[in-house]
Order: structure tokens, then sequence, then C-alpha cells
């Protein structure tokens, strides 16, 4: 499934989404991505944090990252767990792939229900 | 969508059969061997595509198999079949002569592959949850033994790196445990499991293509755990222990996969974990030669069937490289870039050419080894594993 042309309106949603839900979340601090570089975020999550978590994200060798489990979640340990990793676990860090404002874009998408490519 | 080479499906199978005939393809109703057959997985969609390694072209696809992000596939002794092991715990018999599905199941919730008995008859999958293996009946997928990863404190593991032994044996590797387990099945109803200590997070294992050795690789420790199954008395011995001197690792964003076609020439070549290296060791002492330095962190570290070369490739973001190590010398004599996202090779059974997917370009690229130039294409939606019926007659795939 490759969605093309229909990708911006996903990704706008996605936004709109992860916009009406940010009150919800105290530490959220709105995070604004371009749309083509939302294109490659969605596309790295599914793909290559799926190596480890899945391609729908449903948990491999790292544990599920879907909306259901991953809402509870304090939104800024989970920004700091994608930048800096987990010592002692597979988890690696993710700065210098990714920055600050983008982790907590993916974090937000996250909550809300990560986009499909 | 990608335009559809020959669909098996009522509607075209008429044209489809004219083309095989003409091709002198897999669903031709004349007799045809398997040898040169295999699948490769459309991971996005849930599909495989039968491929034929001589006319280097795709025959047919088999829909309908699930979640196939982390799929791995093993073959019925007779290369008919191809058994699908999906993420999603799918299970599926695949016949790749008349490109359908022979029977399916869905085994478990969080599955990472397979193996088949040495006999052929017991398909056994590894799952992450509920943790354990599972042993089916390869004619009717009936379960035949269920073995929870639960270990002595109750606590239920991740199963990795599951391999086939001699005498119906399987091995596995408990990733929370830190454990290596040996089940015998020569008797399916009353298993027996010897249980060993191998040390911290086992991410995935080997056996050598003799059977002997079974290696898992650990991500919590340098080194690896090698068990003699030969003489499994003697227990987990460490081998590469401090491989990486302790030094800071460097991040793996992805786990290396081991396999046993990395012994080539009395020589095993392993991916380190978190060092941009591949180790090189003497099968006979299990002391390490050499340590090649290569562009990433290696994934699948791949021998050419006669051993002459070693082919790599590589983690995220690294995972449009490709290189080339000759054993001969030692070192890298190729840097190749074959497409976006290579997330598997394999190699023609005599290894003239080998096949590596794409997975961001949508195509799986074949290189003839010699020339180390692309031959041929084939499209493929998100294309991931690649495997030949080859494998079937040999252990540890
Ligand atoms: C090499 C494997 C691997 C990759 C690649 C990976 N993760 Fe992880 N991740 C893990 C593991 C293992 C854990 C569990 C760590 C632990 O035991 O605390 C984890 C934990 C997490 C957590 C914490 C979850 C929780 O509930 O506490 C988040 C968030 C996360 N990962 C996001 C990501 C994102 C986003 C990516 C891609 C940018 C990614 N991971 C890529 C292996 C991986």
């Amino acid at each position: 499934m490759k969605p093309a042309i229909s990708f911006p309106r996903m990704c706008l949603s996605g936004l709109g989404l992860a916009a009406a839900l940010l009150p919800l979340f105290a530490s959220a601090t709105e995070a604004v991505i371009p749309a083509p570089r939302a294109r490659e975020l969605v596309h790295m999550v599914r793909q290559d944090c799926g190596s480890c978590h899945g391609l729908t994200l449903k948990g491999g060798l790292g544990p599920a990252l879907t909306a259901e489990t991953f809402r509870q979640r304090p939104a800024e340990s989970m920004v700091a767990t994608i930048l800096h990793g987990r010592p002692g676990t597979p988890m690696p860090p993710f700065k210098g792939i990714i920055n600050e404002a983008e982790a907590q874009w993916i974090v937000q998408q996250l909550q809300a229900g990560f986009p499909n490519e | 969508m990608t335009p559809a080479t020959p669909v098996v499906s009522r509607r075209f199978l008429l044209p489809v059969l004219l083309l095989s005939l003409l091709a002198g393809c897999a669903s031709a109703p004349a007799p045809r061997g398997t040898g040169d057959l295999g699948v490769v997985i459309e991971r996005s969609i849930g599909q495989v595509q039968v491929v034929n390694t001589t006319s280097k072209k795709a025959l047919a696809k088999v829909p309908g198999l699930g979640d196939l992000s982390h799929a791995s596939v093993v073959f019925s002794r007779d290369q008919r079949y191809a058994y699908v092991f999906g993420r999603d715990g799918g299970l599926t018999k695949v016949d790749i002569l008349t490109a359908s599905i022979a029977k399916r199941i869905v085994q478990a919730g969080n599955a990472i592959g397979g193996a088949i008995s040495q006999d052929g008859k017991l398909v056994v999958a590894q799952n992450y949850e509920p943790g354990g293996i599972k042993a089916f009946d390869a004619e009717t997928l009936e379960l035949v033994a269920d073995i929870p990863s639960v270990d002595m404190n109750g606590v239920r593991s991740k199963v990795v790196g599951l391999a086939d032994l001699s005498g119906n044996r399987f091995a596995f590797s408990l990733f929370e445990a830190g454990e290596i387990w040996v089940a015998d099945l020569s008797n399916p109803k009353a298993p027996k499991v010897q249980k060993y200590s191998a040390g911290k997070q086992p991410y995935d294992a080997l056996v050598t293509p003799d059977g002997r050795y079974y290696i898992a690789g650990l991500f919590g420790e340098d080194g690896l755990a090698m068990l003699d199954t030969w003489q499994p008395e003697q227990g987990v011995q460490k081998i590469l222990a401090g491989y990486g001197k302790g030094e800071q690792p460097l991040p793996v964003y992805k786990m290396p996969h081991l396999r046993g076609w990395s012994v080539a020439g009395g020589k095993a070549y392993l991916p380190a974990i978190g060092r941009h290296e591949v180790l090189v060791v003497d099968t006979k002492t299990w002391k390490e030669t050499a340590r090649i330095p290569v562009k990433s962190q290696p994934v699948f570290v791949m021998a050419r069937p006669d051993g002459r070369e070693i082919w790599v490739n590589f983690a995220f973001p690294d995972n449009g490289w490709v290189q080339v190590i000759d054993t001969l010398e030692g070192k890298v004599t190729h840097t190749l870039q074959p497409g976006k996202a290579i997330l598997h090779m394999e190699f023609a059974p005599r290894g003239e050419a080998v096949w590596l997917s794409a997975r961001d370009d949508n195509k799986v690229t074949v290189f003839d080894t010699r020339t180390k130039a692309p031959v041929a294409e084939l499209k493929a939606e998100s294309p991931s594993g690649i495997f030949f019926t080859s494998r079937a007659a040999r252990t540890g795939f």
C-alpha cells in the first residue's frame, strides 16, 4: 500500500488530531513539522522503529507503541527515551537522526494513534 | 499499488497458464521441479511472490498472509512448500507450485520466526508473545508440542535464535532470562528440555552448518555464548569475550541477524554489536583471528556458498550500502549501493548471483557476484526477506 497522493491529507489530519489533543497533555509543546519531513518521519517510525516495535507498532523486541498503551505514558519521558535511548536495553538514542521537536511530534502522533504511510 | 506481475486468481488463470507455459514456470500443469524457486516477502501487504532464480522473474503472488513485518520462511524437504512465519503469529503453508495457501493458522500473538526438524516432519515456531516455542505437524499444522519459555523465577521470556539440530532437537535462546534451551522433540508428545545459562540478552543465534555448535549473540555483553551440542554437558562457553574492549558501544538501530551462512573456510564471520566491525573467528579454536572494519552496524553477514566472499548489509540509517569482503584478502573489496533500505540478501543456490531486497525502492535487485553489477530487477512491494528452496537441505535454515 503506497497511497502517495492521499498522504499529505493524512499527515495534515494527523497533525490536526495531535493539535486537538494537545490540551490533554500538559507537558506537550506544540511541534509543527513540515509535511515532507512528517512523511519521512512516519516512514521511519513505521519501518525502522518498526524493526523492533513491529510495523503495526504492536510490539516486537521493544514494547507496543499503540495509542492504547501509549496514551498513559508521560510525553516528556517518552521524548527523552527516543532521543537518548535506554542504556542497558536495545532502545537506541535517535538524537542526531531526529531533533527534539521531531521526537515530540512522534510522541504526539503515537499518543493519538500513529498515521499509516 | 504496483502493477501486477502475473497474479494467480481464477480470473487470470488462463493467461497465466499460457504465460507460464511460454516461460516454463511454476503454475504450468506440466511437471516441474522447485529447486530454482523461492519466495520474496512483500512485508507491507502481507504477500509473498514466488520467484525463479534461473529466469530471474516473479512467477506469481500469494496474498493473505497477515502481518509480515518480521517474516521468515523454512521449506519442506521436498521443496514444494514454504512455511511462512508472520509477526502476528500467523503460520502459513504456501504451495509454491500452485501459488496457493495449503494451510494457515494463527499460533501466537507475536512471533519471530521458525525452523523445521531434521526429518522434515515438525515445523516449530518461536514466539515473543506468549513467549515459547510451538511444534506443529508439518503436514497438517496441528499443534504437537508447546514449550513456554518460563524460567526458574516464573518469568516468561521472548524466544530468539531458534535453530534445528540433529535428532529432531531444537536450540533456542531466552532474551530476558539469558538462557539457551535445547528441546528434544524426537518424541513430540514428551519433549525433553535442557537449560543452560548463556549470558545477558541473547538477541539471535546460529548453528554451524554441521549442526554442532550453537552460538548466541549477546546484546548485553561483549561476547557470544557457544554450546557444543555434541557435548552439551560441557555447558556454555563464552567466545570473543571482551571484543568491545570496554569501549562505549555505538547505537544499534537494528539488531544483527545470525545464521549458519556466516561460516566459511574454517572461519566464522560474525557481526559485532555496537561496533562497525565483522569479527573473524577460527572455528577450530574459537579464537578471534581478525576483525574487519566495515561501513556501519552490520545486520546480515553472509558467505557466498563457495565461501570466497562475505556480503554485509547495514542497519538504519546506513541501510543503502552493501560491502563485500574477500576472504582471501581479509578485507572489504567492494562497496555497493544497490538501492534504498537493503533489508536482506539471498544467494542463488551456487552463488553466481545474489538477490537484494531494496525496501524503499520497492524492488529486488539481482547482482552478478563475479562482476558486482546488477543483472535483473523485480518489482516488489516493500520487499524484505528473500528465501530460496535450496535452504531446505541445510541445517539451521
Ligand atoms: C533496536 C531496537 C529498537 C529500535 C530500532 C527502536 N526501539 Fe524503541 N525500544 C526498544 C526496546 C527494547 C525498548 C524497551 C526498553 C526497556 O526495556 O525499557 C524500547 C522502548 C521504547 C519506548 C518506551 C516505551 C515505554 O512504554 O516505556 C519508546 C517511546 C520507544 N521505544 C520509541 C521508539 C521509536 C520512536 C523508535 C524509532 C525512532 C524506536 N523506539 C526504535 C527497542 C528499539
